[in-house]
């Protein structure tokens, strides 16, 4: 990448700009903070550009006007924050089904129910993977700093139209309205969903790995298409139950078989670690930080996680097995800890650091504190 | 396959229906293909968004065109998608009462009061009948269903004055019992933009017929008798006619101008 621009962008306007970036040309959405400067940077940004902007009545008409754009094809996005994100949980099942990429960006705040509005929180992990009924799986990523806003972003809407998935970015309040400087590349590699090149099925693939391709609406294909059980041409089969587990199991192995592929962080220090520290979105900064601090005193590894879904489980092994401990902060009373202590397997104790403050974020002396306790 | 002329608008591995005998369903089905037919649109340029519901499985998978088949109540937002990005395609959704004015309601208002260049077909069977009958938004006062088995306490909503008071550019109401009106509606509202809502009440023979030992044809007479012209009703009888008949500019026109300008 060739790096030509400097810009001074808060996280939430280095979100819009990634996904204009990465050829975002549709935005539906509906107020709510802290999520809102993505939408509104929206609404100023696509017109310019000849994309589409549009404010829906509420958080489940917006994803679902997402997935008829996506459809008729655009490249869709929305982002939301708490509640808007579990009215959109229905959309994004119905997405996973018919295979229709979009991307939904969630600005964690304090819940649950409506909380505290505008305050940091992390409690939205376990949510954005398993927040829909049935056996499914999208992908979710987490940026950690503005920079990664931008990269991430990009990222993830190529995923979206390769894997011809619904994608989720994780932010946080702390994350979106933390400026910093980001360095914009003058293009950014774009993804463009399958499309058939002659008679294929949409919604059949003989590789797993790769998703059908998909057919534009209004070239004759009479195309079907069904959130129901369907087979590889879209035809509703309700009854059958090989075609049902087929269909599951396809849509499940498309995301899962990639997880290499799809598998982003970054492993500082873990090769020497005394104690491990493992985190993600605005709580990795100050996992970085407390490291710092600690230099000279106690030697810190810390596996800052960019893909929360599939798990990147090979570093979280490696510093599991060389650290004494590995100790997991989060914003929320412990989600992430979860898969670590499964990864972990027993070959270190894993230290749980959940807080639950409204907006208060860790505190890099805190963890530091707890690491040199843990250290003992 | 006889060589019926609505034939060729149908997928053959799609027949026959699942739909029960005497549903109204497929004389809705019937009336909008011949309006489709008369409109001369070019049903590859047409897609059909449905919800869930008995009504939904209108277009899908019945009629070879593009369809989508998403969540109950929320074909108006997908359908709105598509157009906004293609507003050159024809976008039409069919559903039930329950989908489209129950759980999709807030839906109907909005794309209403946009005046967003769809036309919304419901087929209102005064229940939700795929889950088995029961009680929904219009169902009659008193109506005994399967889970208002003493009779329905609430008062119907009157879907196509409300849609018409939300701003809607078209707005009709029919019966299965009055299907060349409901033809020309049809072809009215596929000729114009904005927003255009046809409502069809319908007879279920399995789960309203099936309650008040009531055959389909003899609830079809039963919707003529009680069909009544606009501002001619008395209680406990249906309003057919049009409600609403404006030219006002889409949503898409304005939008466009908006882009140009």
């Amino acid at each position: 990448m060739s790096f030509n621009v400097r810009k001074f962008w808060s996280g939430n306007i280095a979100v819009a700009e990634g996904a204009l970036a990465a050829g975002v040309d549709f935005y539906a959405g509906y107020p709510i903070t802290p999520s809102s400067e993505i939408m509104e940077h929206m609404a100023r940004e696509l017109p310019k550009r000849g994309g589409i902007f549009f404010q829906a009545e509420d958080e489940i008409a917006s994803i679902f006007m997402l997935i008829g754009a996506s459809w008729a094809e655009a490249k869709p996005m929305t982002a939301t924050s708490g509640p808007g994100f579990s009215l959109m949980q229905e959309g994004l099942g119905i997405a996973v089904m018919t295979e229709t990429p979009l991307l939904v960006v969630d600005v964690m705040r304090a819940g649950p129910g409506t909380g505290q509005a505008s305050k940091a929180a992390q409690g939205d992990l376990l949510q954005a993977r398993w927040g829909r009924h049935g056996d499914q799986i999208i992908p979710v990523f987490a940026p950690s700093s503005v920079q990664e806003c931008f990269e991430l972003t990009v990222f993830a809407v190529n995923v979206a139209e390769e894997l011809r998935t619904p994608v989720i970015l994780l932010s946080d309040e702390l994350l979106a309205h933390t400026w910093e400087t980001v360095r914009v590349p003058k293009e950014v590699e774009r993804a463009e969903r399958p499309r058939p090149k002659d008679h294929e099925p949409p919604f059949g693939s003989a590789d797993p790995r790769r998703a059908p391709p998909m057919p534009r609406l209004g070239e004759g294909h009479a195309l079907l298409v069904t959130a129901s059980t369907h087979d590889p041409w879209g035809l509703r089969q309700t009854s059958d139950p090989a075609v049902h587990r087929e269909l599951v199991e396809r849509l499940w192995a498309k995301i899962w078989l990639n997880r290499e592929k799809l598998s982003r962080y970054e492993a500082v220090g873990v090769e020497e670690a005394e104690v491990g520290i493992v985190a993600y979105g605005s709580v990795a900064r100050s996992a970085l930080a407390a490291r710092k601090l600690l230099e000279g005193r106690v030697r810190v590894g810390v596996v800052v996680l960019k893909t929360l879904w599939p798990f990147p489980e090979e570093p979280l092994a490696e510093l599991a097995q060389r650290a004494r401990a590995v100790l997991v902060p989060e914003l929320s009373l412990g989600q992430l800890v979860w898969d670590v202590e499964r990864v972990a397997k027993g070959s270190c104790p894993v230290v749980r650091f959940p807080k639950v403050g409204g907006g208060i974020p860790i505190y890099p002396e805190e963890l530091a504190e707890r690491v040199v306790e843990v250290a003992k | 396959m006889s060589g019926h002329p609505l034939h060729r608008f149908l997928r053959p591995e799609a027949l026959p229906t699942t739909f029960c005998p005497g549903c109204g369903n497929g004389l809705v089905a019937g009336a909008l293909l011949r309006a489709l037919r008369r409109a001369s649109l070019n049903l590859e340029k047409t897609v059909f968004v449905a919800g869930i519901g008995c009504a939904a499985w209108i277009p899908s998978p019945h009629f070879r065109a593009d369809s989508l088949h998403v969540a109950h109540g929320r074909a108006i937002p997908t359908a709105f998608g598509i157009k906004l990005r293609r507003p050159e395609l024809n976008v039409i959704v069919i559903g039930g009462d329950g989908d489209i004015a129950g759980i999709g309601g807030n839906h109907l208002i909005h794309a209403a009061r946009r005046n967003a260049d769809l036309l919304v077909i419901m087929v209102n069977n005064l229940v939700y009948a795929m889950t088995g009958g029961q009680v929904g938004p219009t169902t009659p006062h008193g109506l005994p269903t399967s889970t208002t088995p003493y009779g329905n306490p609430e008062h119907p909503m009157d879907v196509a004055r409300v849609v018409a008071a939300a701003g809607a550019n078209y707005v009709a109401r029919w019966t299965t019992a009055h299907l060349g009106a409901l033809e020309k509606a049809l072809v009215k509202a596929l000729g114009r933009e904005g927003f255009r809502f046809v409502e069809v009440v319908s007879q279920c023979p399995a789960r309203v017929g099936g309650r008040l030992a009531m055959s389909p044809v003899e609830a079809m007479k039963w919707l003529r008798a009680r069909a009544k012209p606009i501002g001619r009703v008395g209680p406990e009888e249906i309003e057919v006619g049009e409600f609403a008949d404006l030219d006002r500019p889409g949503l898409l026109k304005i939008l466009g101008e908006k882009r140009d300008g």
